[in-house]
């Protein structure tokens, strides 16, 4: 077997494995189902609910992508307003920073009591928790360019905007692409808490739900689904980046994340 | 003379007005004229005095270069004289018109290329027309004819059939020599070298010597280059201008009487020994406090 296909199956090999002890531990110290249901068990859960459950994975999986797409919008924008100017990038670093502070989950009954429960507080929390770590990448993207390059460009005329659109902005690419990877999966996270908090569909309200009613292999069953959305959409955006900024990957100069 | 040049060693060139080499009538005319500027660099830790009393004159199609120790402002003085920074005494004019802002036509080339690794070889080079004007506009429509110069150029420094590359494939000699043609793309009448060739290994380095020599035999651009290496100064240079310590200011200049073109081998001869011995004696000299 060669060094590539070992690669490939080990994601395969180790998750298998996980499931294994995991199985094998609960049966062996007989663990109580209520307290750590086998993987068996969260596997029959999740095909006697496969309806119910696709049905609340859907709207996970939408609420977050419209959360992480207004995310992407807001934080490209963001990133170059802050990377263009020295002056804004000191006077709103701290807001953004004491902003990202404030812990996600203590927002969402504000957003509730805005929007009332279904997908718009899910969605608003999610674009809440991801668009930080795309503003800091873009912003440093910008803000990283080589003073001698900027020089070189002055020296021939070039406006603030040139030097945006020709360096600044393919510059940061790498950087923006690699933040996106970082910001699904909190956009996951996002939605998940708000659904937990609040709402009336969802893998989160569906977590919530079936805790209260002690079903227990339910709520591992809709985990399980959660980590596979999440793992599906980070995969799709690695796949992105090294499509797009395969210049990065070869050349010296590496992205942030 | 001001003819029509037609094209040499392969480098279309467009006709437009040239100057003889100095000597000529045309070295009474000043290119670079730096009349007594002083630089201050305000820091959190206090202000530096980067120049003072620095006063410098570069006559037109003059191959300058500045030496001196090292932090005596060397770099400032490119900056200074490509306007992207303002002298905190006194002025500078280039080509008679005194600097207020970024030149917008000087060439530049650094120690360290600079090239955009996400830009083929070809489109690195082409950056400037995108940016200078009056080609930005024309850019797009002719294309064409800019990329056939642009690979005329890149012929010229013997990197023929590099174009479609990515800078990470090149060497860092071939970087450089992207560098340097990106800086004269657009036929600078003021090309500025920063040390552009103090990374490279002594058999690179003497061969772009001889680009840039050829170069400029062929284009009679103003030069001024920054340099560390005596020889290389020497060597290229009609005049080199030696800086004191920090504050920098030009306290010699010395005439190169070398006839042109030059070949390598005047590195070897007693003369051309003497003026890298002076100048060696001279740095050393301003660099003690
Ligand atoms: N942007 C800046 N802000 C503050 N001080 C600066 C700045 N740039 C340069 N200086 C100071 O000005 C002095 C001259 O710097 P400069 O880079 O011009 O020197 P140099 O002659 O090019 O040196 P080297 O030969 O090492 O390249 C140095 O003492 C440096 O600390
Ligand atoms: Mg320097």
């Amino acid at each position: 077997m060669s060094q590539n296909t070992v690669e490939t199956i080990a994601p395969w090999v180790f998750t298998l494995a996980i499931f294994a002890v995991w199985e094998i531990a609960c049966r062996l110290f007989g663990v109580d189902p209520f307290i750590l249901p086998p993987p068996s068990a969260a596997f029959a859960a999740m095909a006697q609910y496969w309806g119910p459950l696709m049905r609340h994975s859907a709207v996970t999986l939408w609420t977050t992508m419209a959360g992480f797409a207004l995310a992407v919008a807001f934080g490209v924008a963001l990133g170059l307003i802050v990377g263009w100017s020295r002056t804004i990038y000191r006077g709103l670093y701290p807001v953004m920073i004491g902003f990202n502070c404030i812990p996600k989950v203590a927002v969402v009954p504000i957003l509730i009591m805005w929007f009332g429960i279904g997908e718009v507080p899910a969605i608003l929390t999610a674009f809440l928790i991801s668009f930080f770590p795309i503003v800091v990448n873009v912003a440093t993207g910008l803000a990283t360019m080589e003073p001698e390059l900027e020089d070189v460009l002055r020296a021939l005329g070039a406006r603030k905007l040139d030097i945006m659109l020709k360096v600044g902005i393919p510059r940061t690419q790498p950087y923006l692409f690699g933040s996106l990877k970082v910001a699904i999966t909190l956009a996951f996270v996002g939605t998940i808490v708000s659904e937990t908090v609040g709402a009336n569909a969802g893998l989160g309200y569906l977590i919530a739900l079936a805790g209260s009613n002690f079903q227990v292999p339910l709520v591992f069953a809709a985990l399980i689904l959660l980590a596979i959305e999440g793992i599906a959409m980070y995969a799709v955006f690695a796949y992105i980046e090294v499509y797009f900024t395969r210049w990065a990957f070869r050349s010296s100069m590496s992205a942030a994340t | 003379m001001s003819v029509a040049m037609r094209p040499v060693g392969g480098l279309p060139v467009e006709p437009r007005a040239r100057h003889d080499a100095p000597g000529g009538l045309d070295s009474m005319a000043t290119t670079v004229d730096i009349g007594d500027i002083s630089l201050n660099y305000r820091g959190a830790s206090g202000n530096v005095l980067a120049l003072q009393n620095t006063t410098m004159r570069i006559g037109r199609g003059e191959f300058a270069a500045v030496v001196g120790p090292s932090g005596c402002g060397k770099s400032s003085l490119m900056r200074l004289v490509t306007g992207l920074v303002r002298p905190t005494t006194g002025d500078i004019s280039v080509f008679g018109e005194k600097v207020r802002g970024p030149l917008k036509i000087a060439g530049m080339a650094f120690q360290n290329p600079n090239l955009l690794p996400w830009r083929k070889v070809i489109d690195n080079v082409l950056l400037p027309l995108e940016i200078v004007r009056p080609h930005r506009r024309r850019f797009r429509a002719e294309k064409d004819k800019y990329r056939a110069q642009g690979e005329a150029l890149l012929k010229t420094v013997g990197l023929e059939g590099f174009s479609g590359r990515f800078p990470w494939e090149l060497s860092g000699g071939m970087q450089q020599r992207v560098s340097l043609c990106r800086a004269l793309i657009h036929q600078p009448a003021l090309l500025m070298l920063d040390e552009p060739f103090a990374a490279l290994d002594a058999f690179t380095r003497e061969e772009l010597w001889c680009v840039l020599r050829d170069l400029w035999q062929e284009l009679r651009f103003t030069v001024i280059l920054v340099t560390h290496d005596l020889r290389e100064a020497a060597f290229l240079a009609d005049t080199i201008h030696v800086m004191s310590a920090r504050p920098g200011r030009v306290v010699m200049t010395k005439t190169v009487p070398f006839p042109r073109p030059r070949e390598l081998d005047i590195c070897f001869e007693p003369a051309f020994t003497d003026i890298v011995q002076e100048l060696r004696a001279k740095i050393a000299e301003v660099r003690k406090p």
